[in-house]
Order: C-alpha cells, then sequence, then structure tokens
C-alpha cells in the first residue's frame, strides 16, 4: 500500500499549491519578493527568532488564547459540544496580531525602517498599527473609504496608535483596493519598506508565511482538546475571508483525516443575489494581488465587488491554499448570509457573553446549523477569530437599540 | 545584416535605426473613453507620428498603474470594452495599416480568463505583435511568456531599476521584440527619473541585450521625449496623453469635441520631439 500524500507539503519552490498560488507580481516588485522569500528562509527556524516570537506570543499577546467549551450554545443546540478558540481573547482582538509580531521581526531583521499594511475590518490594521508602536516604526494602512465608514473604531485606534491611516477611494473602495493602493505604495517605496500583509493571500512567500505565523491557532488547539478531551476533534470550523485564521486552525490538523474540516464564506444577501463575497462557493480561478487563486470576477476575467456585512470578509479572492483544499476534497466550504451572522452574532452574545466579531459570526452561524444533527460526543472546534466591539455601530443600525432591548426581556434570537 | 527582420517590431526598429532616430511609442487604453472615440485616435496614431502603438486591455485592477491609467481602464470597461473587442480593434486597424507594430500591454487575469492558448492565436490572427504584461515576471514563464514565443509573437520583458545584476541577463533571455526599461521604482504617471539615471541604466541593460530598448514611466513632455531619445531606441508616453482624454471630457464621462484631435496634437508634438533627437551615438544595438 502507497503512503498517502500529505496535505501539508505546499507549496513548492515557486509558491504553487497545485495550480494556486504563485508570484504574478511586476518586475519592480520581484527582488522584493524573493528578498523577503529568502528573509523568511533564513529566520523561520531560526532559535533566536523562535524566542523572540515566542516571548512575544506570551506576554504580549497573551498566548496561549484559550479552547473555551461553550456549554450552554452547546446544549442549546442540542448535539455536538462546541469549543471555541478563543483569538478574540488576544492583544488587539482579534488572532491578525499573530502574524503581525512574526513578521514585524521579520522586517526588523531586513533593517526595514517603514511598515505599510491594507486592511479591511480594521483588525488587521489595528495589529499592525500595534507592534509598528512596540517597534517605534513608522506605519501606513490602507483601508477603503467603505470600510474607514463602518469601522470607525478601529480607524481611531488606529490613529492613536501612531499609524497614518490612508482612506483608499477606487474601485469599490473596500479591502481589494486597499490592497491595490499598499502594492503601489510597496512598488514605490521598495528601497525602506515592507508590505505587511494581513491574509494568507498575495505572493508567496506571503501565504506560506502568514499560514505559519497562523498556525500557532491550530497548535495550541490540538494541545489543548488533548488535554481537556483527551483526543482529537471531530471537526473544525473558521470563517474565511483571505482565509488567515482558517489556515492557521486548519493547517495542523489537514493530515488527520478523521477531522472534519470546513471554511465558511460570506454569503452576503445570498449566493443567488449576486451580491456576496463567496469566491470558492461562487468564482472560478484566475490570478489577482500575485497569486492564481478562485475570485469572483465576470466572464472577461474583470474582477468583481464583493459583499459583505463583514468587513473583514468583503474580498473578491480567497487564499490560494484555501483553493486548492477546495479541488483537493479535503476541506468543504459553506456559506452564511449576512442575516444569519447577525442572528449568530446576538445568540453568542446571549447565550456565553461573549460578543463576537462578525466575520466570526459566520463560523459560529455554520457550526450552530451543524451541531443538532451531530452526537453529543462530537468535538467541535470554531475559531472565534475575533471580538466584536469594532461592529457595534453596524449592529445598531441593523438591530436597532429597541430591538437589542427588546431580546433583553426573552430568550436570545 | 544579412537578412530582413521578420517580425513587424524588428523591421520598425531597423527602420528607426537607418533613420538615424529614436522611436515614439504611444500608449492609450483600448475603449476610452468609448469605443468609437478611441478608434478615430488609434487610427490617426501612425500619422501623428507613432512608431510603435501600445494598446492597453484595460483590467479592473491595474496594481502597477498610476491614477490616470486606474481612471482610464475603468472608464473603458463602463464603456462596455472586452478583451474580444480589443483584438477586434486591432484586426481593424491591420485592414489598413500593414506596417506599424502593435503590442498588447495589460494584465494576466483577463487573458487567462480568456484562455491563453485562444488569445494567442486569435491575436496573432488580428495582427498583433507583441505582449506587455506587468504581473507575469520570469517566475511565471510558463504562464504566457514561453507559449507567446511559441505562438509568434514577440513577449517584451520589462526592466526595472530594482532589477540586480544577477537577475538581469535571466530577465533579458527572455525578451523578445524590445526591452522596457521602467525609468522609475512607482507607478505610472507619477514621477519622473533623472535623465543621468536612466542612462546609466541604458548601458547597464545593453551590455546584455541586442534587442532595442524603449524607456517608459513619467514621460510627459516633448523635452523629456527627446531626451530619452538621446540615450534609448524608443521613449513610451501613456499617461501624459491620457490626461489629454481625461482633461477632454464632459460630466458624464462623454468626448467632448475636439478630443480625438487634441491627444493626436501632442502625439505630434512628443514626435517631433523624438525626431529633433539625433540619436546615431545612441543606437548601438544591432537588428536581430
Amino acid at each position: 500500500m502507497t503512503k498517502r500524500n500529505t496535505y501539508r507539503a505546499g507549496p513548492d519552490e515557486g509558491g504553487h499549491f497545485g495550480i494556486y498560488g504563485g508570484r504574478f507580481v511586476a518586475e519592480t516588485l520581484m527582488p522584493l519578493i524573493l528578498e523577503v522569500e529568502r528573509a523568511y528562509a533564513r529566520y523561520k527556524d531560526e532559535p533566536e527568532f523562535l524566542a523572540e516570537k515566542a516571548y512575544y506570543y506570551k506576554h504580549y499577546v497573551g498566548r496561549p488564547s484559550p479552547l473555551y467549551y461553550a456549554k450552554r450554545l452547546s446544549e442549546r443546540c442540542g448535539g455536538a459540544k462546541i469549543f471555541f478558540k478563543r483569538e478574540d481573547l488576544n492583544h488587539t482582538g482579534a488572532h491578525k496580531v499573530n502574524s503581525c509580531i512574526g513578521q514585524i521581526l521579520l522586517a526588523r531583521r531586513m533593517g526595514k525602517t517603514r511598515v505599510i499594511a491594507e486592511t479591511g475590518a480594521g483588525q488587521h490594521g489595528v495589529a499592525t498599527a500595534t507592534v509598528c508602536a512596540l517597534f517605534d516604526i513608522p506605519c501606513v494602512v490602507y483601508m477603503g473609504t467603505t470600510d474607514v465608514a463602518r469601522q470607525a473604531p478601529n480607524v481611531f485606534r488606529m490613529k492613536m496608535l501612531g499609524a497614518e491611516v490612508r482612506a483608499v477611494t477606487s474601485g469599490s473602495a473596500t479591502l481589494k483596493d486597499a490592497m491595490n493602493e499598499a502594492l503601489r505604495d510597496w512598488v514605490a517605496n521598495v528601497h525602506d519598506t515592507y508590505y505587511l500583509i494581513g491574509t494568507v493571500a498575495g505572493p508567496h512567500p506571503y501565504p506560506m508565511m502568514v499560514r505559519d505565523f497562523q498556525s500557532v491557532i491550530g497548535n495550541e488547539t490540538r494541545e489543548q482538546i488533548l488535554e481537556l478531551e483527551g483526543r482529537l476533534p471531530d471537526s473544525l470550523v473558521a470563517c474565511v475571508g483571505g482565509g488567515s485564521n482558517a489556515m492557521g486552525l486548519f493547517y495542523p490538523f489537514l493530515d488527520e483525516a478523521d477531522v472534519r474540516i470546513v471554511g465558511v464564506e460570506a454569503a452576503g444577501d445570498g449566493i443567488r443575489t449576486g451580491r456576496h463575497a463567496a469566491s470558492i462557493t461562487a468564482g472560478r480561478p484566475g490570478v489577482l494581488h500575485g497569486n492564481r487563486t478562485y475570485l469572483l470576477q465576470d466572464a472577461d476575467g474583470q474582477i468583481q465587488e464583493a459583499h459583505s456585512i463583514s468587513a473583514g470578509l468583503d474580498y473578491p479572492g480567497i487564499g490560494p491554499e484555501h483553493s486548492w483544499l477546495k479541488d483537493a476534497g479535503r476541506v468543504e466550504y459553506a456559506t452564511i448570509t449576512d442575516k444569519e451572522s447577525v442572528e449568530a452574532f446576538h445568540l453568542l452574545t446571549r447565550t456565553e457573553g461573549i460578543i463576537p466579531a462578525l466575520e466570526s459570526a459566520h463560523a459560529i452561524a455554520h457550526a450552530v446549523k451543524m451541531a443538532p444533527k451531530l452526537p453529543k460526543s462530537h468535538l467541535m472546534v470554531v475559531s472565534l477569530s475575533g471580538r466584536g466591539d469594532k461592529d457595534l455601530d453596524t449592529i445598531a443600525k441593523i438591530s436597532g437599540p429597541a430591538s437589542v432591548g427588546e431580546q433583553k426581556k426573552g430568550q436570545p434570537p | 545584416m544579412s537578412r530582413a527582420p521578420h517580425t513587424r517590431l524588428a523591421r520598425r526598429f531597423a527602420a528607426l535605426r537607418t533613420e538615424g532616430r529614436a522611436g515614439l511609442v504611444t500608449f492609450l487604453t483600448a475603449g476610452d473613453p468609448d469605443a468609437k472615440t478611441a478608434w478615430k485616435i488609434l487610427k490617426g496614431l501612425p500619422g501623428a507620428g507613432a512608431d510603435v502603438i501600445e494598446i492597453g486591455m484595460p483590467f479592473s485592477d491595474p496594481m502597477a498603474d498610476g491614477p490616470a491609467i486606474q481612471a482610464s481602464s475603468l472608464r473603458a470597461l463602463k464603456a462596455g470594452q472586452t478583451l474580444k473587442k480589443t483584438i477586434g480593434v486591432v484586426a481593424r486597424f491591420r485592414k489598413a495599416d500593414r506596417d506599424t507594430p502593435i503590442v498588447l500591454m495589460g494584465y494576466f487575469n483577463p487573458i487567462y480568463s480568456y484562455g491563453v492558448a485562444k488569445f494567442l492565436k486569435d491575436a496573432r490572427a488580428a495582427g498583433v505583435d507583441g505582449l506587455i504584461v506587468v504581473d507575469t515576471p520570469i517566475e511565471e514563464e510558463d504562464e504566457l511568456c514561453g507559449p507567446a514565443r511559441a505562438a509568434g509573437l514577440d513577449f517584451i520583458q520589462l526592466v526595472a531599476p530594482t532589477t540586480g545584476e544577477a537577475r538581469l541577463p535571466k530577465v533579458l533571455a527572455r525578451a523578445s521584440g524590445f526591452v522596457y526599461y521602467v525609468s522609475i521604482t512607482g507607478i505610472t504617471g507619477t514621477r519622473s527619473a533623472a535623465v543621468s539615471d536612466v542612462a546609466g541604466a541604458v548601458r547597464r541593460i545593453r551590455r546584455h541585450t541586442h534587442l532595442p530598448i524603449a524607456v517608459g514611466f513619467g514621460i510627459r513632455t516633448p523635452k523629456q521625449a527627446a531626451e530619452i531619445a538621446r540615450i534609448a531606441e524608443a521613449a513610451v508616453v501613456g499617461s501624459a496623453l491620457i490626461n489629454v482624454i481625461a482633461d477632454g471630457l464632459d460630466k458624464s464621462d462623454k468626448a467632448k469635441k475636439g478630443l480625438g484631435p487634441r491627444v493626436l496634437g501632442l502625439v505630434t508634438r512628443l514626435a517631433r520631439g523624438v525626431r529633433s533627437a539625433k540619436s546615431g551615438r545612441g543606437a548601438k544595438w544591432k537588428a536581430a
């Protein structure tokens, strides 16, 4: 019997996961991409680098993040035991900081003196601004004007942390356009600037590097569930925009054949309305932002605007490794609408006293759909990738203070 | 030279060399601001003095381009431009002009979406001579560069100030038609490079290739075009022409009267600038 191929071998030397990934960037940037790749290869296993990263993970970020058994939610669903990996408890309130710590330590070793980043929900922008404050490095964050408006608290945070927030008006004025603008900045400032990409997308080595840094989520989960339950989980659920919290949770479990893995895309107003951000479910392979992956695009290969209530999922692409895992059949991809995510937001807030980010609420909504059909012995780990403080304005606009007041008397919605 | 060059680009650069001058390469986006106006401008370009014509294939997310070309792409897309129509425009142009080389420039995704093999076949049949695709560096050469050259199209490689000594020969080994030197580290239409820096870069490139060298990014005026014409085989002007288009639109992005002639007027002045520069010293490349 031949040994089954591993799902953890990618990418190849050129940054490919099957046909996905790669390095589709302009010649001006190519030497920089190669420089980041060389630097990452040199430092990623170096004891001093690992020790410094571990120090900041523990004492600054607050890792390990807890794996919390959501007893009330599980009982309410009446099926699987639901655990939350509490990335919302990290310093800055989301998983994004895991990769920011790793990348800023790398940027310092590369002698870079300026950092740029793109952000959608603002979580990555806040995390980048935070580590830049920590290491006293000037920081510019690109953010679409649509997102600046709907994520005001995070814009304020970034500015307080000393970052310059540049509002991007081109295109749909959301995450993809912020990424275009960050790439333009990088091309113009190649000599001193490090581009700190927030997700498992972009040209190689970013998808691999961000995945590696985020894998702390899955590695901790494995240890914690073994300690709590004495065995591995039966399923993993995480939301997917670019897909960094999902890759971080999934990657250490990819070769565990008995672990069912589900990524949850944003269905916005519903897949059939065309107003969504579900690139794997409703897109097809194409090339954008340095890599080949599933994209929302029209018949002529023009990129379409994504739509999601959650700014962090509002992206017409997805990390290339997800595309490969989809085609390989290793990971299932489901979708959750805006409405369902808002319901899950309220549900978790009321049953567990945890206010989740709207991004994470997509994963929760799907977990709540899955759980009742599963036996009580089923162990499900859901990535609670971020906290919802940043989304309160959005929720108040949709549900209204009145409806929130009403729910107080009765059951959660 | 033992035989006549067999591609349109090689013939054109050989002719320029015989004339003892550099060439003017113009860039305009296909279908900007609308198909009709764009066609009028395109067919007037050779007469106005464009030696090589670059036609931009509009893309929704042009990462290497500045505000002017971004806006022109979006205008063209909004007016209904597609890659199929762009190829059709070249076929129409070729019916009347068998000599002026046409290079399609853009990003990979629309080509990938169209289907690489079909695109190359259709582009070649329409009379396209070469391709410049911004986001397929040599690391991704199997995607388009190799297939394009196999299909008989020139693949013009971009060289940037960041392209180091070790990398340069590898890039140039995969180039054909001409070499496009991106004279600034930055996006199109923003700043201009110092002429002395460009001259140094052109010398550096020339050590590794016999191909003609065109310089682009940040060339706006006839004077700048003339300065480049003294050190390279061609000057590429794009954003400056597109700015004339942008300035000639009404509030709903419709072309105002006289837009085409104004664009062609600038082309004429740029061509005069280029032709004013006696380039004998610069043209050291040898026809392949």
